[in-house]
């Protein structure tokens, strides 16, 4: 009963100030860790009682499915401190208890070890007010995977309750500047398990997700120049795929993976180029004497949407992704830059400045709707999360880079830092590219 | 007539420098008095301004040379501009006189913005700045294939700063010969 209730103070914690278990995970070199979270948006409340002998394995699941489900701004987490008698099987629970502690859904479970040393994980999900089950799943895994786990525990609690897919098993990238060094780290969704795929004196930025999640596109000073390199994130080769002359910057995946938009200063100032993801010839998409640059293809690979300074500050275009006319989008502000596209192609998420603010927007296609997401003052780089509920962005400001996550509505917002350094230019991973092995 | 310009630029320059900073111009006198006499002398004779550089050449690197306005190799913009502005045109037109007579060298020209922009914006308006540069440079007939452009953005600031004397550093273009 003891073990327990510190296992329970343990989600208060988290739930309190947000940082709890992944602070205490930090000795790990280089962990991203949750600083702040607000949230004003109305939020599911949900019990999570620990999984029987949960205590006895060498993973507690039940605080990462706490902290996971907590941190999607998504639920509010029932305090369970004090209650004797917390149920582990469905005939344990009494729903009009539950329910009169307030909560909408509950979540039970156990984590039982098998004889050849894996552990049979398994969880039920209950909606409260109907006093019927959700969700009922059980895992074989090796204690290695208990961890990923409770992420697909978290996904499946997620989708039953939100009804979308949820990303707790997905993966950012993003560059990390400790010291002189960059690194390009790849991490799991909740800043965990974070790897160096690359190590450089030269600067490395612009890191893009493959639609496969197996393959990061990014550019690379290491030549004292800009190139466009393709790295394999399970074979580790890379390729330098665009090296004219000139800058060879921006990146951007078409759908099917066999393209990349980039921007090329062969022939002047910054213009937007197709190439082949393997490497090839540069076809050039239009001919402008301003700077083209920030191109990002819409999913269904036919158009594509970037910035131009052509008309005097730069702002947001759509163009066809076989060349043509392109069509200005916005058109309020002065300086509209670095559209991403929602995965379901209708918002664009953009780095908007006003009054030397830079801020995260987002805009509705359909409607020319803006919204201003974040407060800046220099926040940069927004990545949409694979089911388009949240942005991952970059807070440049004061010298030393953190990342933030803001609802596609604006409601939520938290902020992640990294004891080893300056964290920078994040990229959201697609679903199934999970590290779960 | 070009090569003339280039020379009127350089007094001019130098003009500037002696009037403003009168112990750097003392320094100037006490190393190299003959290479300041000559190149100060060089609008006077016109045509034969090619002189003080070969002659410089003779005596060192003119490139490295604190006397020799070669050796400044930072061109500063204005905040979102790419602009060259007045008081870096004898430098960018001695650089390109050098580089007119020395056709052997090959120069890069780095870009760099201030934090303040897009880090994507950055990237294009640094590349455009060393463009503007590069401009100025082959209008003084030096061809283009010698001359790489190329942006860092915001990546490599040179004052990590966070005000106005930092930002107005890290918005330029240096200026890298090949092999240095």
């Amino acid at each position: 009963m003891n073990t327990r209730i510190k296992l329970f103070r343990n989600i208060a914690a988290f739930v309190l100030w947000g940082a709890g278990m992944l602070l205490s995970a930090t000795a790990t070199h280089a962990q991203l860790t949750i600083d702040v979270t607000t949230s004003s948006g109305r939020t599911v409340p949900i019990a999570i009682a620990p999984f029987a002998q949960e205590a006895n394995a060498p993973q507690n699941i039940t605080p990462l499915i706490a902290a996971n489900l907590a941190n999607s701004g998504m639920f509010r987490i029932v305090n369970t401190v004090g209650i004797s008698n917390l149920p582990t099987e469905p005939s344990q629970v009494n729903f009009v208890d539950w329910s009169g502690r307030g909560t909408e859904a509950l979540v039970i479970g156990g984590i039982n070890p098998l004889p050849d040393g894996r552990y049979d994980v398994s969880f039920r999900l209950f909606d409260v007010a109907k006093q019927n089950q959700l969700a009922a799943t059980s895992y074989t895994v090796g204690a290695s995977q208990l961890r990923a786990t409770a992420h697909r525990i978290s996904d499946e609690i997620y989708e039953k309750l939100i009804g979308e897919k949820g990303v707790f098993s997905t993966r950012i990238a993003y560059v990390l500047k400790r010291g002189p060094r960059y690194e390009l780290q790849v991490a799991d969704a909740d800043g965990f398990n974070p790897q160096a795929v690359l190590s450089s004196l030269e600067p490395i930025g612009s890191p893009k997700w493959s639609p496969d999640g197996n393959r990061l596109a990014y550019v690379s000073f290491e030549s004292r120049k800009s190139t466009v390199i393709v790295q394999n994130l399970v074979t580790s080769e890379r390729k330098v795929v665009a090296s004219f002359r000139g800058d060879n910057t921006a990146p951007s995946w078409s759908p099917d993976g066999s393209r990349l938009a980039i921007s090329l200063s062969k022939d002047g100032v910054s213009q937007i180029y197709v190439i082949p993801s393997s490497g090839g010839e540069a076809i050039r998409l239009m001919q402008s004497s301003a700077i083209d640059s920030g191109a990002t293809f819409t999913p269904d690979g036919k158009d594509i949407i970037f910035f131009s300074d052509r008309s005097g500050g730069p702002q947001l275009y759509r163009v066809p992704a076989a060349g043509g006319d392109a069509k200005r989008l916005t058109f309020e502000g002065n300086y509209n830059t670095t559209p991403r596209l929602s995965p379901d192609g209708k918002f664009v998420a953009f780095v908007n400045r006003e009054g030397g603010r830079l801020r995260i927007a987002s805009m509705e296609l359909a409607t020319g709707q803006r919204s201003i997401l974040t407060d800046g003052p220099l926040d940069d780089s927004p990545s949409f999360s694979p089911n388009g509920r949240t942005i991952l962005y970059e807070d440049k400001s004061g010298g030393r880079g953190k990342l933030g996550v803001v609802s596609a509505d604006g409601r939520f917002k938290q902020k992640l830092s990294s004891q080893a350094g300056d964290v920078r230019e994040p990229a959201w991973g697609p679903f199934g590219s999970s590290s779960a092995r | 007539m070009k090569n003339a310009l280039i020379g009127i630029g350089i007094a001019i320059l130098l003009a500037a420098c002696a009037s403003k900073d009168p112990v750097k111009d003392t320094k100037v006198e006490d190393r190299t008095p003959a290479s300041t006499t000559s190149t100060t002398s060089t609008p006077a004779t016109g045509s034969t301004q090619t002189t003080p550089v070969t002659s410089t050449q003779i005596t060192g690197n003119p490139l490295k040379d604190p006397n020799n306005i070669l050796s400044k190799r930072v061109v500063y913009f204005d905040y979102d501009r790419d602009v060259v502005k007045p008081e870096f045109a004898a430098l960018v037109q001695a650089h390109a006189s050098y580089l007119a007579q020395n056709r052997n060298r090959k120069v890069r020209l780095e870009g760099h913005a201030d934090e303040r922009g897009s880090r994507e914006y950055n990237m294009a308006l640094g590349q455009r700045r060393a463009v503007a540069v590069s401009k100025a440079t082959t209008v003084l007939g030096v061809g283009g294939e010698r001359i790489e452009t190329i942006s860092f953005g915001e990546d490599k600031p040179k004052a990590s700063g966070h005000d106005e004397a930092s930002w107005a550093q890290n918005r330029r273009v240096e200026i890298v010969y090949d092999g240095e």
